[in-house]
């Protein structure tokens, strides 16, 4: 049914149509419209048979999560940002555990300095932790992606992140199409799993695993991986066949085929790049873009073949790894080992900055014309960095930057 | 089940046999039933007090729920003891997952028996959840969720079983060490050696102030004791909690053959209170039956040596006394005595 609708709202529908027994919640923005919205469903009714719990941490979260998970029920939690990484721990106990629990990410950054805004520090901070990571590009695709989560966790006994921008698609209206209950029972089947704590056959969940065997352990966790990337086309497939609309899979090409420059990104600001590629192929340039729909596992083959005739590729982040440069840019390297590319990293959008279409257009003519940096920090206020790097030279220990900095600005606006 | 008083005029020790008894009146563990949740082969230590206090608990919640328990176990001894690669001693269904987060994960399993309860038409499921953990879990990193299952009123009894101190990770403090006690990180040197007064946490306590429908204290030197307050604690709904002394020869420098009496000195001496309370209010305590002085209590424990021997610390034994003194109070851990602690009964769990 279509409906004009808040993101989180649709997510909410979606994960309720996705019949959960056990949703643990905890509040943090910009994550919790749709916890709320869960909880409305099961408060009033409409969603039977499913106990919401409000825990006390993302901590407990993710930990009732697992005892629910692992005595059979499926289950469902969100987060984001700090809350994310409170439950740093409990998310590899989930994963080691193979329980196939699923989590929004509402992507925000990371502080300190405290920032709400989007962008994908956090879920990239847990790129390691055995989770398969599905990034969505829009609210239709996020609500799909949750359906689709369910079925790929439940048959790999995989956790599944569904990763979406926060604030960018938590919180945009805009026209989903929500499933019918009837599409989606005949798509995702009860969870059935094959392990579970029952006092009719006891089993030991959770034991010491020592030199012995640990190894053996975590190739298998990688293993699992390996064979989402098969699966996850297969369900995505089945996805369209019920329900008539392309949603999820590994990768997502856009005018690919004759591009000499190739952008990869992943997330919501596929729509602005879309935009400016099509308005630079109205320019006759030849230039194409790679969404990246599964970041864990990370479909190396499937980037490869979709990136063979590029000449230059601009890898656009909303996180990166501080002290070297691009994480996707690295992963994407690893996809093209022995092909002679130019790889670029661009790292745009943290803390919820605006990646506008002008800036996308300057950036990728300059990759065009290869006269882009290695890796280059998209629309920096460089008059702001200069005076902090200025202060330290001067003082060695001058204070916390983002103060210092607040501070300036302050100053700056009593003089003017 | 009602508690019945057993009286053994016939020994002159407090060796609870059940030959006398008929047998709805004998223990679990004397049972040809007992369900050995615990089984033997486990690498505890000789005399581990937490391994008896587990089996004890866990044999009689079997025995109350008719052997449908489900039990989560947090990080340490107990954990790593029980279930080392590839083996494990459990014969019921048994996860672990953190150190911190057995209370939760219990929650959890609990929610969804609920749910699975719901779909087949139960009023609430008969498959019952217990959490448990030492004291390191429960007074320290795992208290955040303990409050939390505590508060929401979950489904679980959690068991603490406490030692005093982290012994998995080598013997160091923890929240629950006493005063002066030597452990690797309080070491008995400097002017005022071992653990600093002054600090710790009284967990029953904390339960206490949740209001939650049941909290008792209990050592495994009083077996039926033990095994009635797991029994009643089990014939309730909601958060429960039950905090259980157990020595711990290797940690404490004890002897093995000690456990048992150091237990029941804890409790004789007044430093360990055992009580039960329900939503708050305390409505039984085992009264001290031969009074004896904490010296004798701490004089078999190698944590405390450095208070006795030619630079004896007269002092601090007498703070100890005066920490029993006050438990007695409180309490009114002698024959005549009323108790004077606890919190207003919580109403609205019931």
């Amino acid at each position: 049914m279509l409906k004009q609708c808040e993101g989180s709202h649709a997510i909410a529908e979606a994960v309720a149509l996705s019949r959960p027994e056990v949703v643990c919640a905890y509040p943090i923005s910009p994550q919790t419209h749709i916890v709320e919205g869960v909880g409305e469903l099961v408060k009033s009714g409409a969603l039977k048979d499913c106990e919401f719990i409000n825990v006390e941490s993302e901590f407990a979260a993710m930990s009732v999560a697992i005892g629910s998970s692992a005595a059979g029920a499926r289950t469902y939690t969100a987060t984001a940002s700090q809350g994310l990484l409170f439950m740093v721990e409990a998310i590899y106990n989930a994963s080691g555990l193979g329980l196939p629990i699923v989590m929004t990410v509402a992507n925000r950054a990371l502080g300190a300095p405290i920032n709400i805004w989007n962008d994908h520090s956090d879920s990239m901070s847990q790129r390691d932790c055995g989770w398969i990571q599905l990034f969505a590009e829009t609210n239709q695709e996020a609500a799909d992606l949750h359906i689709q989560a369910f079925k790929l966790g439940e048959e790999l006994s995989l956790p599944v992140m569904v990763c979406m921008d926060g604030f960018i698609l938590t919180h945009a209206y805009e026209r989903v199409d929500i499933p019918e209950q009837e599409k989606v029972d005949a798509f995702l089947p009860p969870y059935s799993p094959r392990q579970v704590l029952d006092p009719t056959n006891p089993v030991s969940i959770g034991a010491m695993v020592g030199p012995e065997a640990f190894s053996e352990v975590r190739y298998l966790a990688h293993a699992k991986q390996m064979q989402a990337i098969e699966l996850i086309p297969k369900i995505s497939r089945e996805f369209q066949d019920i329900f008539g609309r392309e949603s999820g899979g590994l990768i997502r090409p856009y005018m690919l085929d004759d591009a000499e420059t190739v952008v990869i990104a992943l997330g919501s600001v596929l729509g602005t790049i879309k935009d400016t590629i099509d308005e630079m192929r109205a320019d006759g340039i030849s230039i194409g873009v790679l969404g990246i729909t599964s970041f864990r596992p990370f479909p190396i083959t499937a980037v490869r073949r979709a990136l063979s005739h590029a000449r230059r590729i601009v890898v656009l982040e909303k996180s990166f790894a501080v002290g070297i440069g691009g994480i996707v840019a690295t992963d994407v390297r690893m996809a093209l080992d022995g092909l002679d590319q130019r790889i670029y990293t661009v790292v745009a959008g943290l803390g919820g900055r605006n990646i506008t279409r002008s800036s996308l257009h300057r950036v990728f003519r300059m990759a065009m014309h290869d006269q882009l940096e290695p890796l280059h920090f998209l629309d920096l206020e460089w008059s702001i960095i200069n005076r902090e790097l200025d202060r330290e030279r001067a003082t060695r220990r001058s204070g916390p930057i983002a103060e210092n900095i607040l501070r300036d600005v302050a100053n700056a606006a009593k003089i003017g | 089940m009602g508690f019945q008083p057993i009286k053994f005029y016939q020994t002159g020790t407090f060796t609870v046999g059940n030959r006398l008894l008929p047998p709805e009146q004998r223990s679990v563990q004397s049972g040809m039933e007992r369900a050995n949740a615990l089984n033997s082969g486990h690498r505890a230590c000789q005399g581990c007090g937490e391994a008896l206090g587990a089996r004890y608990a866990i044999d009689a919640a079997m025995n109350a729920s008719g052997n449908k328990l489900i039990a989560v176990n947090a990080t340490g001894c107990l954990e790593v003891f029980s279930t080392p690669y590839p083996e494990t001693s459990w014969q019921i269904p048994w996860i672990h997952s953190l150190f911190g987060n057995a209370p939760a994960v219990a929650t959890g399993v609990a929610a969804a028996n609920r749910v699975r309860a719901r779909k087949a038409g139960l009023p609430d499921s008969e498959v019952r959840v217990i959490a448990q953990g030492g004291d390191g879990s429960t007074t320290d990193i795992g208290l955040g969720c303990l409050s939390g299952m505590f508060e929401r009123n979950d489904d679980v009894l959690y068991i603490c079983y406490d030692n005093q101190a982290y012994m998995n990770t080598g013997v160091q403090r923890s929240s629950a060490t006493p005063p002066a006690a030597r452990t690797a990180t309080t070491m008995p040197v400097g002017p005022e050696p071992g653990n600093t007064f002054g600090q710790g946490k009284n967990v029953p306590m904390i339960a206490m102030a949740h209001g939650i429908p049941y909290v008792a204290t209990a050592t495994v030197a009083d077996l039926r004791d033990l095994e009635y307050k797991v029994t009643k604690a089990m014939s309730m709904r909601g958060a429960r909690y039950i905090h259980i002394f157990v020595p711990c020869p290797l940690g404490w420098g004890s002897a093995s053959n000690d456990t048992i009496k150091i237990a029941r000195l804890a409790k004789e001496t007044g430093l360990f209170p055992v009580f039960e309370a329900e939503y708050g209010e305390v409505v039984n305590v085992s009264k001290i039956r031969q009074r004896q002085p904490v010296e004798d209590y701490l004089r078999l424990q190698r944590r405390f040596a450095h208070l006795f021997g030619k630079k004896a610390r007269l002092d601090v034994i007498e703070r100890f006394q005066q920490m029993a003194e006050q438990n007695i109070r409180n309490f009114g851990l002698l024959a005549d005595e009323k108790v004077t602690v606890g919190f207003r009964s919580s109403e609205h769990r019931k």
